[in-house]
């Protein structure tokens, strides 16, 4: 087998040397009548050519986002990554070492991991940033609970503007701590009153923009009467790029920022793995979850960099630790830490500007199709429509016609009553071409 | 034809004692600043035209200030991150035994097939009828996971092995709350030789952690858990085999106390490199238990992450896995997305633990390392595993101390510092002459049940020549120990990119990110 260096003749010398006639003999502490007497059902090793074939032919079974006009989102983003990235991330000494425990052989990791958190902060526009959580929305759920530990109270409100996913990470989360949540409605039009939920027992307001529909949100009011009543803001978002272009939360008076940072540096690959951003102020930074990279010396004077504030975490604090979180998304972050250093604030601002561009032409083009109307009076690259029956069963025809036309909202909030509004996002991938194939298709099928 | 100029081609005087050069660099070894040190403002790596005139639809919520963030062209980056690699040890450079963790080789065929467009370029929101292939490989990861452990249900989407536990502790606290026990059954037994993980699990969702001592032989004893366990026993959660190396040989006994008692038998499958086909968690009595994709089924550990930690559940827990699942029905593979979908398909979803589906891009690696090996690989690895520190424990128990004994361990051997009392050499003093001698160190002052952990964990990946030198360095370093050469290691490194760093320091004053110097201002005359 390819993969395993030792022969025959290697085992057995090693298990005299061992001082035992059999492997079993090492495996005497399992049960004897639990030990395995044969192969568990399954098929045999196959050689790489063999691997190959059988995983892309499950992988020709899938419709890619290149392949076709794309214009799905939702929490996820086709963007285009420069081939440096991938490049990069996949050297060995990046892709195959671990947490950096041991710091002066892991000075790459730990350089990189003060960079993006360097880099988050400044995006977001709070103090500091920590070394990534799995994905956006288990930073959420994350921040909320480091919110109850901050205030000392256990409710969080949720505005219906929340990607649905988010809430329902939060809700299990707070259910199983016992802690309280009140969601408001979904808020298609950015219309709900927040503000008349936020007392003196609230903990967090948990505010998305641009929201789930795409609407971007003006958190300054929310953010004082937060202050004002002892409550923390955290802002949320799902589409990092549009920091690019927009006032950041932290400039709009939000206490803890957490979002999604798939869009820059990585792919798709259908939900997973991404990358969650987790910023905050400097006042509350030891009830921050996960890893933290500080600036400090060698021995020397050098300067080098180390993981850090390490007493919040599991393997020190155990059962008092802030999180439980351990492994996180390094290659992932690293990923937008290159991304990132390649647009410089220069190149983001141009990306943003095209995604923006490119969403407001498909809003006019679809605005011109008989009966399908914008929702949205604001967005960044995605937005609402009305469409004439249900949403889903029109996703499915377009896409038999070879457009991926949205996410319909039902899909996420089946019981919203919703049936009739598409979710359509556009990056800088899309063409004239494609937003030309999207009415054309959509014509066809209305 | 060549050297016509009397270019020398001998190396003349070798001078040991080293220059300090202009740079500072050493050769091969750079010395790299930040990007925000060599970046500018206006630069960008990326060429984009600007748009055509459009009316901006942001509701007047644009960006006023500056976000502050140079760029690199691309040939900066390129080399910026290029350097930053060189400062880093993977398994890809040497041998790299960090216990609990499985540093095992990555196969790139792995990296290659994740890329595929029709892996990696999908999106998780994609009609169902345009991502079959993806589901077939979630459904199919899903059938080896059930079959390897001998359970009933697999919850895929937790991001990792934390995640998983959590997911596998929620599950636990569902199926409490469907018995209407929540108000009594909240004590989670724990023993003290657990990755913090698992306390930190548990107290996160308000369970009560009660510690279990390990016994002198470094395992649980099961007449103590029958002893702590009750009708508050919410759960067990124990490592097995455990992070001292050992298979908890009495681990049915435990099952069995805990099930008595009425509570839940949660594993810790960090460790699941040692056994896999060769004993089957469902039979130990487990009910749920995460795998750590990244470690036993060798998707990449990238520097801390990401990982995947799928968690395999018993007849008693699967109704309660969270959504969304696969189900396979005759019109193709379909998902389960939210918890009314999935009470229609008989379950009772807790909720769900993660926006979409999960770690995709780890099933992916996973799953085609999975077919690689095959039922006989698979097996083949774990045994080799075992076979590997076995092989380290015989080659090290007369020079380093075994706390429980020179007996057989599984996966990875524990010594403690017994061995180094007096000397004026700590673990850590040992573990960073190891980086010297171009080895990663092990895991160390991990596990806590014994002083000045060392726990060593050289997968199936090395070859005999490459134990054979690292078991005849750490016996160098011994003798060298014995020997009273303490320099050797209370200075270490000495050879790596940067000298002991300050921990101390970075804690008492954190500097969290880079700050620009203050700018120079000119007195005024």
């Amino acid at each position: 087998m390819r993969y395993l260096p030792l022969t025959q003749e290697d085992r057995s010398g090693m298990l005299a040397k061992i001082g035992v006639d059999h492997i079993d003999a090492l495996f005497a502490d399992i049960p004897a009548d639990k030990l395995l007497s044969s192969l568990p059902k399954l098929p045999l090793h196959k050689g790489e050519i063999e691997v190959e074939r059988v995983m892309g032919r499950m992988a020709a079974r899938n419709v890619s986002a290149s392949s076709v006009p794309f214009f799905v989102g939702a929490g996820a983003y086709k963007h285009h990554v420069p081939a440096t990235v991938d490049h990069l991330i996949q050297r060995s000494e990046f892709l195959t070492s671990y947490t950096p425990y041991q710091p002066e052989i892991a000075q790459g990791t730990l350089q990189y991991l003060f960079e993006f958190q360097t880099q988050v902060a400044a995006l977001t526009g709070m103090d500091v940033a920590n070394a990534s959580m799995y994905d956006g929305s288990t930073g959420c759920g994350e921040a909320v609970l480091m919110a109850h530990r901050v205030t000392k109270r256990t409710k969080a409100v949720l505005s219906g503007g929340l990607h649905p996913h988010y809430a329902g990470v939060v809700q299990t989360l707070s259910e199983m701590a016992q802690a309280e949540v009140v969601a408001l409605a979904p808020d298609l039009l950015a219309s709900e009153d927040l503000l008349s939920h936020i007392d003196e027992t609230v903990s967090c307001v948990v505010v998305q923009t641009p929201d789930f529909f795409g609407n971007i949100r003006n958190l300054r009011a929310i953010a004082d009467k937060c202050h004002a009543h002892g409550a923390l803001l955290i802002a949320v978002f799902t589409e990092v790029m549009s920091l690019g272009l927009l006032t950041p939360p932290g400039e709009m008076g939000a206490d803890i920022v957490v979002g999604e940072g798939q869009s820059i540096g990585n792919a798709l690959n259908f939900g997973g793995p991404y990358v969650g951003l987790f910023a905050t102020k400097s006042a509350y930074v030891r009830q921050m979850p996960g890893r933290l990279c500080g600036e400090t010396m060698d021995a020397e004077g050098t300067r080098g960099y180390v993981l850090t504030l390490s007493t919040r975490e599991q393997h020190i604090r155990r059962d008092k630790a802030t999180s439980n979180i351990c492994t996180n998304s390094g290659l992932c972050s690293l990923a937008f830490t290159i991304h990132m250093s390649l647009l410089g604030q220069t190149g983001l601002k141009r990306v943003a500007e095209i995604n923006h561009a490119n969403a407001v032409a498909m809003a006019n083009l679809l605005a011109g199709v008989s009966g399908v109307s914008v929702l949205n009076t604001s967005f960044f690259n995605e937005f609402t429509v009305r469409v004439p029956g249900n949403a889903a069963h029109l996703v499915e025809q377009m896409a038999a016609r070879g457009v991926m036309a949205g996410v319909p909202v039902s899909r996420l909030l089946p019981d919203a009553g919703l049936d009739d509004v598409l979710l359509v996002a556009s990056t800088e991938v899309n063409t004239d071409e494609d937003r030309a194939a999207f009415v054309e298709a959509l014509k066809e099928v209305l | 034809m060549l050297n016509r100029q009397g270019r020398p081609t001998t190396p003349g005087t070798s001078v040991t004692a080293a220059h300090l050069t202009f740079t500072g660099n050493k050769a091969l070894a750079q010395i790299e600043p930040l990007i925000f040190e060599i970046g500018r403002l206006d630069v960008t790596g990326v060429d984009y035209a600007a748009p055509k005139p459009f009316i901006s639809r942001l509701g007047g919520l644009e960006r006023k200030n500056e976000i502050g963030l140079p760029g690199l062209s691309e040939p900066e980056a390129m080399r910026h991150y290029v350097r930053l690699s060189q400062k880093n040890y993977g398994i890809d450079t040497g041998l790299f035994p960090l216990g609990s963790c499985t540093m095992k080789h990555n196969p790139r065929v792995n990296e290659k097939i994740a890329r595929m467009p029709g892996f990696g370029d999908v999106h998780p929101l994609q009609p169902v009828s345009t991502v079959q292939g993806a589901l077939e490989v979630m459904h199919t990861l899903s059938h080896w996971l059930m079959e390897l452990t001998g359970m009933d249900a697999v919850a895929l989407s937790p991001k990792a092995g934390a995640h998983g536990e959590l997911c596998g502790m929620m599950a636990i606290k569902a199926a409490i709350a469907a018995k209407g026990e929540s108000a009594t059954r909240n004590v989670v037994l724990v023993p003290d030789s657990a990755h913090g993980t698992n306390p930190a699990t548990a107290a996160l969702i308000h369970f009560v952690v009660k510690a279990v001592p390990v016994r002198d032989d470094g395992t649980v004893d099961p007449k103590v858990v029958a002893e702590l366990a009750g009708p508050d026993t919410a759960a067990i959660m124990l490592t097995n085999p455990n992070t001292c190396g050992l298979f908890e040989r009495d681990v049915v006994a435990i099952a069995d106390a805990i099930h008595a008692a009425g509570g839940y038998f949660y594993a810790d499958g960090a460790n699941f490199n040692a056994i896999v086909g060769k004993t089957r968690p469902g039979d130990l009595g487990v009910d749920a238990m995460h795998i750590n994709l990244h470690k036993t089924f060798s998707t990449p550990h990238g520097g801390g992450g990401p990982g995947a930690g799928p968690v395999v559940l018993s007849e008693r827990l699967a109704p309660f896995a969270p959504v969304p699942f696969v189900r396979h029905t005759d019109e193709g593979f379909e998902l389960a997305e939210d918890t009314a979908q999935a009470t229609q398909h008989g379950a009772h979803a807790f909720g769900r633990m993660t926006a979409f589906h999960g770690q995709m891009g780890m099933y992916v690696r996973a799953l085609a390392y999975m077919l690689s090996h095959g039922a006989d690989g698979l097996r083949q690895a774990s045994e080799d595993a075992v076979l590997n520190a076995n092989y380290i424990r015989a080659g090290l128990a007369d020079l380093m101390s075994l706390p429980f004994g020179n007996r057989p361990c599984m996966h990875e051997v524990l010594f403690d510092d017994a061995w180094l009392k007096d000397t004026g050499v700590t673990t850590l003093d040992f573990a960073k002459a190891m980086i010297d001698e171009g080895y990663h160190p092990m895991t160390v002052y991990f596990p806590l049940v014994v002083h000045g952990a060392m726990l060593i964990e050289p997968t199936e990946s090395e070859s005999r020549a490459s134990l054979d030198l690292f078991i005849a360095t750490l016996r160098d370093l011994a003798f060298s120990v014995q020997r009273g050469e303490t320099e050797r290691f209370t200075g270490a490194p000495y050879h790596a990119p940067v000298k002991r760093m300050d921990e101390t320091r970075a804690a008492r004053s954190p500097v969290l990110k880079y700050a620009p110097p203050a700018p120079i201002v000119e007195a005024a005359e």
